[in-house]
């Protein structure tokens, strides 16, 4: 609770954002010392080896776009770097993948955390996006052929009018600027949530082995 | 009951134990950074070089004046797309009855003939009479006589040889046809139909829509394509040039073009993008989804994650577990 000098509770909108995030996300929470004790397992590993991995790709790509898209095609540290950039965004995949597949397990939207599970869900779709237009950013054969390809897919559905993967400016331009800024915006409401939230409680020793209907379980899961 | 510490929210109310987020971190970024440039150094990346039209005519000749006169007489892969290129009768995707492909509209307009052959030798005619003349009796003949010179050539294009830098065919009534596609050729060979299809109104620019649907359209860049293992039937996006990983998260989206009756359908593309446009919204919603977010309950695979948890609760009596 935050007051003035008199006493008054301050009521600007910057004093009221400020308590709502402490409400919601107090020091201890974002950044907690201690985790319940079934958080002991190597796979809880592969969240953080997520975001690592996306850390790594955001900043070869940042030099590589600091460089333009034809640089590392006459340079061999341009090479490096976009070797980088694939191997971390191959890497972003598989951890992320892992991570996934893990919380599925878990049941991990139990208890008011629907949402950490759809915000990781669109990180993986917004990431897709991402990588394929990097594919087609960089501006050799590959590119050619996917291009060729993925604009029948796209203009099937109608999407290929306003998303000309054959334009290689529009594709470029999502690629380093819009996608990147949504996965940020999603994978960072996805990290607040799983803060917020706390990592999910194992499910029920006993109802786990026992439970003949799931569903009925799982009706407050979502919530 | 189970024996649990959790409360009905899922909130936990047992006990917790020091835990070094901040090093956890620090320890990750490190060791995929490590990792991330050890592959960068053992393995590279690929960069097979992109292919330009002057190069497809140099190669095959054949095949880029057999693709350019399917372009002249409106019988290529583009020029019967349909949207968003063009408004060809009958063309464009369904999904049951409902087209989103038509429903888009035509909104990158496309003519093969203007744009891929007459347009980008009208450039040269000035400096080329004879050039201008062929033109000029292309676009005043019917369309009745158009055809006749373009089967006709398309005939003898079979029998075609390359020497000397030109393209010969046995002798026949081709019109105007054969010094047009003959010129095209040398204009290509050159290198500069590759910048007139790119740079037909301004100096920048940054779309390859059309050199890229003209090379789409021959079968020399399948060629290519079917050695570097990248055709659909060969699993296509998943795959990259050389011997390194693709996209392979887009295995499941690939694996639909492989199986019936999809491999075989005119309406592939559209109905594998509802599919999988279903099963993203699927993925996204599961915690809402009965019978699917009650999977891992059903499965066992948990039980291995909090192993430590099951085996301390499990052995401990009730009442000293029960939440």
């Amino acid at each position: 609770m935050t007051a003035t000098a008199g006493g008054s509770e301050k009521r600007s909108w910057t004093a009221t954002v400020r308590r709502a995030g402490l409400r919601a996300l107090p020091p201890e929470k974002l950044l907690p010392d201690e985790q319940p004790v079934y958080v002991a397992s190597w796979v809880y590993v592969f969240g953080v080896l997520t975001v690592a991995a996306l850390i790594i790709v955001i900043g070869s790509g940042v030099v590589l776009a600091l460089k333009g898209p034809a640089w590392w095609h006459v340079s061999s540290v341009g090479l490096f770097l976009n070797s980088v950039h694939l191997w971390s965004v191959e890497l972003f995949f598989f951890f992320m993948v892992v991570h996934l597949w893990a919380k599925f397990f878990m049941a991990a939207w139990r208890g008011r955390r629907a949402m950490t599970w759809v915000t990781g869900a669109v990180a993986f779709i917004v990431s897709i996006g991402a990588a394929f237009t990097g594919y087609l950013s960089q501006q050799n054969f590959a590119s050619q052929w996917i291009a060729s390809q993925a604009k029948d897919g796209l203009n099937s559905v109608g999407i290929g009018a306003f998303f000309n993967v054959l334009d290689f400016g529009q594709m470029f331009t999502w690629h380093v600027v819009l996608l990147p800024l949504g996965i940020v915006v999603v994978v960072l409401a996805h990290v607040l949530l799983v803060r917020k939230h706390g990592v999910v409680p194992p499910l029920p020793a006993r109802d786990s082995v026992t439970a003949e209907s799931g569903d009925a379980v799982g009706e407050r899961d979502g919530r | 009951m189970s024996a649990r510490k959790t409360s009905a929210d899922e909130t936990w109310e047992g006990g917790y134990r020091p835990y070094d987020l901040v090093k956890e971190f620090v320890i990750a970024l490190v060791v995929v950074g490590m990792l991330t440039v050890a592959l960068a150094g053992v393995f590279s990346s690929p960069d097979k070089r992109a292919v330009t039209i002057a190069q497809w005519s140099r190669a095959d000749p054949t095949d880029f004046a057999t693709t350019a006169l399917t372009e002249l007489d409106g019988t290529s892969t583009t020029a019967t797309y349909g949207p968003p290129y063009n408004t060809t009768p009958g063309a464009g995707q369904k999904i049951g009855p409902i087209s989103l492909q038509r429903l888009a509209g035509v909104r990158i307009p496309i003519e093969t003939a203007r744009d891929f052959v007459l347009a980008p030798l009208a450039s040269l005619a000035s400096d080329q009479p004879a050039l201008g003349r062929a033109l000029r009796v292309y676009q005043q003949a019917t369309d009745v006589q158009r055809q006749r010179w373009t089967d006709a050539y398309a005939k003898a294009l079979t029998h075609a040889t390359f020497r000397n830098g030109a393209l010969l065919v046995p002798s026949g009534d081709y019109g105007p046809v054969e010094p047009i596609v003959a010129r095209l050729v040398a204009f290509a060979r050159s290198g500069g139909l590759d910048g007139a299809l790119v740079t037909h109104s301004q100096f920048y620019a940054t779309d390859y829509t059309k050199p890229l649907l003209f090379m789409a359209d021959s079968t020399y860049l399948q060629g290519l394509a079917q050695q570097e293992h990248l055709l659909g039937g060969q699993w296509g996006m998943t795959n990259e040039t050389g011997n390194f990983p693709g996209q392979s998260w887009l295995w499941l989206y690939t694996f639909w073009y492989q199986i019936s009756p999809f491999k075989t359908s005119t309406n592939a593309d559209a109905l594998i993008w509802a599919i999988m446009a279903i099963l993203t919204l699927a993925l996204i919603l599961v915690p809402f989804i009965p019978g699917i977010r009650s999977i891992p309950r059903r499965l066992p695979l948990y039980r291995l994650i909090w192993r430590d948890y099951y085996r301390s609760v499990e052995h401990q009596p009730e009442s000293t577990t029960g939440a």
